[in-house]
């Protein structure tokens, strides 16, 4: 077959390493103080109950989901040279969801409860759901990456990418159902918040793979074809269009409901830095940028990775105002009256992050960098659009 | 043949030493203090040395969701006769009732974390 | 047809069949019996002294805002000390009852009133507590597990009303009625551990009836003759966020 499986030089390899592992040791040793002294230490209070590591525990377990795309375009859709990136797509899945995983069930109040989570369900709750969800979704993929892998069971490989397809479906469902069916905030409770976070998916979980696929292809000297970099930009480019236009969607209707026109004034224009991060930090820096980038005929590697680092942080600027900027518009519990109390009614909550939320939210960061690490040098993932190109696609 | 030979020796030998061991000399015991003079426990000491996590285990459903309160294992009953007669608790000081036993077993006591370890003035209406 | 000499003689297969048979009999009777064991030892071991939750009740409270007093905190302070909380002067401190001063932005009119759990028939943080800690008892008090509760927070979420506050901080000293501690979710019980022993109100309604203001009444619901069945059925009350449809048991006068 030729190609020898090829691998980053020692040093390199552990230093990157290490330097993960003491990221994650941080966001564990924050867990940790926060589960000691309660979360009394973080920015959290009763009125923003959720904080910054949700927000990167909710980027995490989206990319998740998203960044299958190429292996489903590779399985399911039959496209040969994304055949070559599923390997990697899966991987990536996998340990970003475990990152975010980890951040979430650290964050909990009681996180030695973890194992009550797992044997009590509420089959009413979409938090419970979800439990079952991640779970098989770390099966169902680890199945996947066998099917590619084996060469016995390359045949189902795309019978397994299906199954992944639809599960991926479902758990991002879930994941913005999560706040879709929550009637009590006016952030949430809409339906188009499921198919918002699907388009999401596809945006982010591709940036990321971006990311990671062009570090290991300069670690490793080689290039990315430059037929294959437009292919990918270009859809990049098309998923975050998708997902400002359903943000637009979201907000225009918003805006049209009287009943909404306190918050969206507050989200959009007086909420301080949340309409900053929304409009800077999402919509400009986020998503218009980075399509006018994406879409250029003559697109640079490093302009490829620029790009896509600014989708990410568009995402975690997006998921700011809407986790944090959602809480912090108080609750309308008496409507057409203003209101104040001991407890903050009526009041616009201000919420400062904290360092442990951010170490732990960095943890999760640290923690899937250090398992793709181990992943790509352990397991054979590395893209090659040379060998995908003359090697038949019976392959894969 | 041999190795299975050899194996049961080491077991047997095993054993042995741990019959040795179990002499009580030569074993650290916890320090338990008694509960209140003149009362007597719900079920036998060795039931519920065994037990007693199960019971409390159903006895907290029966409690928090159906509304029983003052039943056979209730934890204030326990708390009531046990708590130390100087710390007036079952888990503050060392030779407390819960802590004695659960730190020489090295089993982490979860309740007092939210449950008082002391016995409050409980006006007793209607139950017991 | 050439037999297979690997395959039995005719006459064992029914043999190991009748063996299989057997056996499997066997196995259930020693699988069922230790659970009717067990069923018969749990009946006789539990000795119920208080009957607890009454399905045929449902507990609920009216208040009547006209009879509230714009700045006393009676019923907060009644709580606090009934329940073991801190007087909350920040906002990680819980809080399971608050006085809301409210202005109308049309009118000008304004009102001051308590909220605290609302203890919905249709509660939110039921339908979205995973582990099903956060439930609603036979007599409509919907409760904390703190047994089972993880400290996600998703009830706190979903309540329309913020009732449900989170324990931010270990906590000592708490009421031997009212276990409750860090990492955990708790909101209004409806005084549950008085109710449970009989008695018949609440320690915010007694406290402000004491302070001579009686804005709140506490009672069965579902009672006609009680109280406040009476008082619902000859004024008007309403609920707070009625659109929601989340049927409330606490109904508020005056508003």
């Amino acid at each position: 077959m030729g190609a020898t499986f090829e691998r980053l030089e020692q040093r390199t390899f552990y230093l990157l390493v290490a330097a993960g592992g003491l990221l994650t040791l941080l966001g564990l040793g924050a867990a940790h103080w926060m589960e000691e002294r309660g979360h009394v230490v973080t920015g959290m209070d009763n009125q923003v109950v959720w904080g910054l590591p949700h927000v990167f525990a909710i980027f995490m377990i989206v990319a998740a989901s998203g960044v299958l795309n190429v292996a489903s375009i590779g399985s399911v859709f039959g496209q040969s040279a994304y055949k070559t990136r599923a390997p990697l797509s899966g991987l990536l899945s996998l340990t970003l969801l475990a990152g975010g995983l980890l951040v979430l069930m650290l964050d909990l109040g009681r996180p030695e409860r973890v194992i009550v989570a797992a044997t009590h369900y509420n089959a009413t709750s979409v938090f419970a759901w979800n439990v079952l969800l991640y779970s098989g979704m770390f099966a169902i993929v680890a199945i996947y990456l066998w099917t590619m892998f084996e060469r016995r069971f390359n045949p189902y490989a795309k019978a397994a990418g299906v199954a992944v397809l639809v599960w991926r479906f479902m758990l991002t469902t879930g994941t913005g159902l999560i706040f879709g069916f929550l009637v009590a905030r006016q952030a949430y409770q809409s339906a188009v918040l499921a198919p918002l976070f699907i388009v999401m998916s596809f945006g982010w979980g591709l940036a990321v793979f971006m990311i990671v696929q062009s570090s290991m292809l300069t670690w490793n000297g080689r290039r990315l074809d430059a037929a294959m970099r437009r292919r990918l930009a270009r859809l990049l480019g098309v998923f975050v269009a998708a997902a400002l236009y359903f943000v637009a969607v979201y907000h225009l209707t918003n805006l049209y409901f009287s009943r909404q026109g306190a918050f969206e004034a507050f989200i959009l224009r007086d909420g301080g830095v949340f309409p900053l991060l929304f409009w800077l930090g999402y919509a400009v820096l986020g998503s218009l940028v980075p399509v006018g980038m994406l879409f250029q005929p003559r697109l640079s590697d490093r302009g490829v990775v620029a790009a896509s680092a600014l989708v990410l942080l568009g995402a975690f600027a997006w998921l700011f105002v809407f986790i944090i900027g959602g809480q912090s518009f108080p609750l309308e519990i008496f409507p057409g009256y203003l209101a104040h109390s001991s407890f903050g009614d009526g009041a616009i909550a201000h919420y400062v992050p904290s360092w442990p939320e951010l170490l732990l939210g960095l943890g999760g960061i640290g923690a899937a960098f250090v398992l793709t690490m181990v992943g790509v040098r352990v397991l054979d993932v590395l893209p090659r659009d040379d060998v995908a190109a003359t090697a038949s696609t019976a392959r894969r | 043949m041999r190795q299975i030979a050899a194996l049961l020796a080491t077991l047997t030998a095993l054993a042995a030493g741990g019959a040795v061991a179990a002499d009580e000399a030569r074993t650290p015991r916890p320090v338990v203090e008694a509960a209140r003079a003149g009362t007597q426990c719900v079920e036998p000491a060795d039931v519920m040395r065994r037990d007693h996590m199960r019971f409390l285990k159903h006895q907290r459903d029966d409690t928090v969701h159906a509304g029983v309160r003052g039943a056979k294992y209730s934890l204030k009953e326990c708390i009531g006769c046990h708590a130390s007669p100087t710390t007036q608790s079952v888990a503050t000081g060392e030779t407390n009732f819960c802590t004695s036993c659960h730190s020489y077993a090295a089993v982490r006591v979860d309740c007092f974390e939210c449950h008082s370890s002391t016995p409050q003035a409980v006006v007793q209406q209607g139950s017991k | 047809m050439k037999t297979d000499p690997a395959a039995p003689p005719a006459e064992s297969k029914p043999r190991r069949r009748g063996f299989l048979g057997v056996a499997a009999a066997g196995m259930a009777g020693v699988a069922l019996a230790p659970g009717i064991r067990l069923i018969e030892i749990a009946q006789a071991a539990t000795t119920t002294t208080s009957a607890g939750a009454n399905p045929a009740v449902r507990w609920g409270m009216l208040i009547d805002t006209t009879k509230c007093v714009e700045g006393c905190t009676d019923c907060v302070d009644a709580c606090n000390t009934e329940n073991g909380l801190a007087p909350a002067t920040r906002p990680t401190d819980p809080q399971w009852i608050r006085k809301i001063e409210i202005k109308q932005i049309k009118t000008g009119r304004t009102a001051s009133l308590p909220v605290m759990c609302q203890h919905c028939a249709e509660p939110p943080c039921v339908e979205v507590c995973p582990t099903g800690a956060s439930f609603k008892r036979a007599d409509g008090i919907v409760l904390v597990d703190r047994h089972s509760c993880i400290g996600c927070r998703y009830c706190m979420m979903a309540c329309p009303y913020k009732a449900r506050s989170f324990v931010h901080e270990p906590l000592a000293d708490q009421k031997s009625d009212v276990p409750r501690g860090k990492g955990c979710v708790e909101s209004c019980t409806l005084c549950v551990h008085r109710i449970d022993k009989g008695e018949k109100t609440t320690a915010c309604a007694e406290a402000c009836a004491k302070a001579g203001h009686g804005a709140i009444v506490f009672g069965d619901l579902n009672d006609p003759d009680s109280e406040i069945s009476q008082r619902i059925r000859s004024a008007n009350s309403v609920q707070l966020r009625a659109d929601l449809h989340l049927e409330p048991g606490v109904r508020y006068q005056g508003l």
